[in-house]
């Protein structure tokens, strides 16, 4: 499903890019932008932005290593997100990730190989009433039990 | 420049207005631990080494001399009970990280740190960042900087520029208090450089 | 839209809102944030839209979407008005009814509240316990307004307070209202906030900037994305008073990325006050220009602390900085930048509108006003809750919050965050304000309110936020780094029952270094929810220490799951739900487990029929030897 298709991304980024040259302080404003649109960061990517922007490369690694939201490699369809804050933690995310984790066969940061899902973990997501809570893609699946958590990946096409 | 005169460690000691305690106490001869330091770099404050108490009993606090603005009148003990403790307790966490680092060694003898209570998590870069900021503040070549966060946070040759940048400056290194940096620098070379 | 050009267009566009409106009109409120969106209150939206169309009512009823009440567990939530009835968990399939009866005047039963314990249901909202000893201020307009719809909010007497300020007072009475009123940042540190704008507006430089912080990082807090989300104008009110009151012209607002929501709402809501001319070049007529940027952030906790936050608004990686001068004076780009939270902000037009006497009759001697709580965790009523300062825990946790849920024991409660700490039951009566919650090592912070049960292991959840903070700890500056990883890792031990005696003074030594060493205050507060639960709960620390045993029956590498012979009923239950096929059963026979497949995962446990109870949770003592083969067939009366 991963398709190269590194040609068109540069071609976004330097769309996105277009409006921004030499705003150095909006940085992360850009690379969440193209973090939104492409949903990961290439290379090329970074080098362009440094360039445009005119902010030093160190500070544009530092910045997507630094941040959660950014991720290096390509991303799955659909983003599972666990919510493990606290307010989820006492109502048992972390066996909710397990199973998540079992269900997926990967980890929290990891793709899986057919690049369906990715799976991430969040701290709060700020609907800790309706806690446990997990999303998926932008779907939000609240006071989740362990037992639904196959039910709503299966779902998934 | 106007004239300060502090307190330190009972002596009355003067300086200048600007001057930071660390620049007054060692302008006078009091010798204040640093690993993170270095006069032509802006002061970063992280290895906390510097700490020193600040005020009068029972109002005093732990602040890093190289950060701190000296000001006239400021009572400063550089090796109060306080202090000590609290270095006693960095140099157990930077003997963990870089237990073979002289310089380190030597601070955990003067102040006696003999029991490794830790488990080591020798990465032995402290990061104290002398490389990274002499790079972007003196050369302002930028061809090497931090990734990450955390315990997860590192020093890193930034591939693109370090190529060219780095064979023939070489001047970071040996400001390096652990000596990891060249051991590093050789280690990337050899992956990455050679390509 | 045309500009306001004078407080009297303001008055006279109000007046032609409110004339327009009849407050006898029925009118279907729908809850819309996050949590109720993320519970499905769009398709309950969509039913309404659809029903109202078919039934011909589109013009004669009013249909709203609006911000968080701060029920949420009970999502959707719909209000009908003007009778004030709410009902809840509102199916689409419920809609075609609530209008019907409501048309007739009539009552829906079934989707009003029951009190758990008397069995009583309440229709009036305003009479849910929840609600009903509750002080709503900054969030009681929430449920009445469109967030996305400034009309809303000026119609409720929204900016009012903003000319009130800009024509009948200098910048110098503003400030001095604030002072008077005695208001204390809401972010955390309770620093007086007229103190931190007299800075600001003194400090030398120009130009000035005013912050909104909506990092809201606090995992389990959510009483800023409900503020900005439902009701943001306040907020921009708040902030724009402040602006003038500094002489600040440009403001920013941070909001996390994980809040989307406000971010969008927050967008539209500066979009149609520069419209309107509230915000913008001479505001109001009155000369004053201020202009407010959305910034956001990309994930990180460190970032909602003021010095990282001005790095990230920089462009720059929101790391704090080695200073001991304050951002008040020296902040963004090195100018004197005034950073509050949301809710802060968001109390500045009461002030102003009310007066500073009024707000500060609210409260206790030194936290004056009211503070929303985000109440959740093992209590029945879990949701947004605010009261005046100075109410006890107790009657925050049982009065307006139910109570603990599932018939369990009350373990303790965790205030303030990560960097907040566990007080347990005998501190229950003890005021919320500023200062008691310190007094308790623990810390009211920006106000999350965790609940626990039996069920927590304190060992295990203070190393839940000593895990938290590894990995939110910027890694700048050794003693956090460094001492924050050293304590998970002794943590960590001894929730695997590898704990040593002297793992206790260890982590003294570490909590002591981090306070005194670490350059901000994430590092200097990182240890609290360890000393809390050192301090209270020493005994749990202690068996898993010397007992190897988790008293919670929590911690993974010390508890078994054993099926008890005697009651399993071989129902085939656990064996099926088992994701690694750890139970070996069949029919007739009673089940058992190979422990050594067993992951520990607690599904048995949770999913064997409560009228069996046959699955135990063991700890500290070694699993029964398994039952021998012949025994295990069941012996059934015919
Ligand atoms: C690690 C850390 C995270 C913080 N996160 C937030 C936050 O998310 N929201 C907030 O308002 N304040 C946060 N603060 C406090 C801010 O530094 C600052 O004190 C506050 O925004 C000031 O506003 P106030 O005076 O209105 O409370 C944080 C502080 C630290 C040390
Ligand atoms: S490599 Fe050396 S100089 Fe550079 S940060 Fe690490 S310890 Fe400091
Ligand atoms: S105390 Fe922690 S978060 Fe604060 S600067 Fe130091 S490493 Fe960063
Ligand atoms: S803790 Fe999970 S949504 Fe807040
Ligand atoms: S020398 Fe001052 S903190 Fe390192």
């Amino acid at each position: 499903m991963v398709t190269d298709n590194s040609e068109a991304d540069v071609k976004k980024i330097n769309h996105i890019l277009a409006g921004y040259k030499g705003e150095s302080n909006l940085l992360i404003q850009v690379l969440l932008e193209i973090q939104k649109e492409l949903r990961w960061l290439p290379k090329e990517g970074l080098i362009r932005i440094s360039q445009e922007l005119n902010v030093p490369l160190r500070q544009v690694y530092h910045a997507v290593t630094f941040y959660k939201a950014f991720s290096l490699v390509p991303k799955g369809k659909y983003t599972v997100t666990v919510c493990v804050g606290t307010a989820c933690h006492v109502r048992g995310s972390p066996r909710i990730l397990d199973r998540v984790e079992q269900t997926l066969g990967i980890n929290s940061g990891d793709t899986t190989p057919d690049f369906k899902f990715s799976l991430e973990t969040v701290n709060c997501l700020g609907c800790c009433a309706m806690g446990p809570v997990m999303v998926v893609g932008d779907v939000y699946h609240g006071k989740l039990s362990l037992d639904q958590v196959r039910r709503i990946l299966d779902s998934y096409d | 420049m106007e004239k300060i005169t502090l307190n330190i460690d009972g002596k009355e000691i003067t300086g200048e207005d600007g001057m930071t305690i660390l620049e007054v106490a060692r302008g006078a001869g009091i010798d204040i631990p640093t690993l993170c330091y270095h006069e032509k770099l802006e002061p970063y404050g992280v290895c906390r080494l510097c700490l020193v108490e600040i005020g009068t009993p029972p109002r005093t606090r732990l602040v890093t001399s190289c950060v701190y603005p000296a000001a006239d009148g400021l009572v400063v003990k550089t090796r109060s009970e306080r202090v000590i403790q609290t270095r006693k307790m960095l140099l157990e966490l930077l003997l963990a990280r870089a237990p073979g680092a002289k310089i380190i060694k030597d601070l955990a003898e003067e102040y006696g740190v003999t029991k490794a209570r830790l488990r080591k998590t020798a990465t032995f870069c402290i990061l104290c960042g002398l490389c990274v900021r002499y790079c972007a503040e003196i050369k302002k070549a930028d061809a090497i900087g931090f990734i990450g966060r955390g315990i997860e946070r590192e020093v890193m040759f930034i591939p693109e520029i370090a190529t060219e940048s780095c064979p023939p400056c070489r001047e970071c290194f040996p400001l390096c208090p652990t000596g990891v940096l060249e051991s590093n620098f050789r280690l990337v070379q050899s992956l990455l450089f050679k390509k | 839209m045309p500009k306001l050009k004078s407080a009297l267009e303001l008055e006279e566009l109000r007046e032609g809102i409110v004339s327009k409106r009849d407050p006898s009109r029925l009118c279907f409120t729908v809850c819309s944030g996050t949590a109720c969106l993320a519970i499905g209150s769009q398709p309950t939206f969509a039913a309404f839209e659809k029903e109202l169309e078919k039934q011909g009512l589109k013009d004669r009823v009013d249909l709203k979407p609006t911000g968080c009440p701060g029920f949420c567990e009970q999502g959707p939530i719909v209000v009908v008005y003007p009778q004030e009835i709410c009902y809840l968990h509102v199916q689409p399939e419920d809609v075609a009814e609530i209008i019907s009866q409501s048309m007739k005047g009539q009552i829906v039963e079934r989707l009003l509240y029951v009190d758990p314990v008397t069995g009583k249901a309440t229709s009036r909202e305003s009479d849910i316990p929840f609600y009903l000893y509750q002080k709503r201020l900054i969030l009681g307009n929430n449920r009445l307004i469109d967030a996305t719809k400034i009309e809303d909010y000026i119609a409720l007497g929204g900016y009012k307070a903003l000319p009130k300020a800009l024509f009948d007072m200098t910048p110098e009475q503003v400030l001095a209202e604030i002072e008077k009123a005695n208001l204390r940042g809401r972010g955390g540190g309770g620093f007086p906030t007229a103190r931190k704008w007299k800075s600001t507006r003194d400090a030398p430089g120009e130009p000035k900037y005013v912050i909104v912080n909506c990092d809201e990082g606090d995992p389990g807090a959510f009483m800023n994305r409900a503020l900005m989300e439902g009701n943001p104008h306040s907020v921009l009110e708040g902030l724009t008073i402040g602006a003038y009151a500094m002489g600040s012209h440009e403001g920013f607002i941070y909001v996390r990325q994980e809040y989307p929501l406000a971010a969008e709402n927050i967008a539209i809501a500066i979009k149609q006050a520069e419209d309107y001319g509230l915000l913008g070049k001479n505001i109001l007529g009155s000369g004053f220009d201020f202009i407010v940027k959305v910034h956001k952030g990309a994930g990180a906790f460190i970032s909602g602390e003021s010095s990282a936050l001005m790095n990230a608004i920089e462009g720059k990686v929101g790391e704090p900085r080695p200073k001991y001068i304050h951002t008040a004076e020296k902040g963004l780009w090195d100018k004197p930048s005034c950073l509050n939270n949301v809710e802060t902000w968001a109390d500045v037009p009461f002030i102003i509108n009310n007066g500073a006497e009024w707000f500060a009759s609210i409260g206790t001697e030194g936290s004056k006003g009211t503070k929303i709580f985000s109440l959740v965790g093992k209590v029945n009523n879990t949701g947004l809750v605010e009261v005046p300062l100075g109410t006890s825990l107790r009657d925050i946790i049982y009065r307006i919050g139910g109570g603990v849920s599932g018939n369990k024991k009350f373990k303790a409660v965790q205030t303030g965050g990560p960097s907040g700490g566990c007080i347990p039951e005998q501190y229950l009566d003890s005021p919320v304000d500023f200062d008691e919650l310190t007094k308790l090592g623990a810390m009211m912070g920006s106000g999350g309110m965790i609940v626990t049960d039996e069920d927590t292991c304190m060992v295990d959840f203070a190393k839940y936020f000593v895990h938290f903070l590894s990995e939110e700890s910027c890694g700048k500056c050794v003693p956090c780094r460094e001492g924050i990883s050293h304590m998970l890792d002794i943590l960590t031990r001894i929730t695997e029952g590898k704990g040593q005696a002297t793992d206790v003074q260890l982590l003294e030594d570490l909590a002591r270094m981090l306070k005194e060493a670490s350059l901000c205050a994430l590092g200097q507060t990182a240890a609290n929810p360890v000393l809390t639960t050192l301090r209270y709960f020493r005994p749990e620390y202690d068996a898993h220490i010397n007992e190897k045993r988790c008293p919670a029956g929590v911690c993974k590498d010390l508890i078994a799951f054993y099926i008890e012979p005697d009651k399993c009923q071989a129902c085939l239950i656990c064996a099926r739900n088992c994701p690694v096929d750890a139970i070996n059963g069949g029919k007739n026979l009673i089940h058992v487990i190979d422990q050594s497949r067993c992951i520990k995962c607690g599904t048995c446990f949770d999913v064997c029929p409560p009228r069996f109870g046959a699955i135990k949770k063991i700890s500290g003592e070694p699993v029964p030897a398994l039952i021998l083969e012949q025994d295990r067939v069941i012996q059934r009366k015919s």
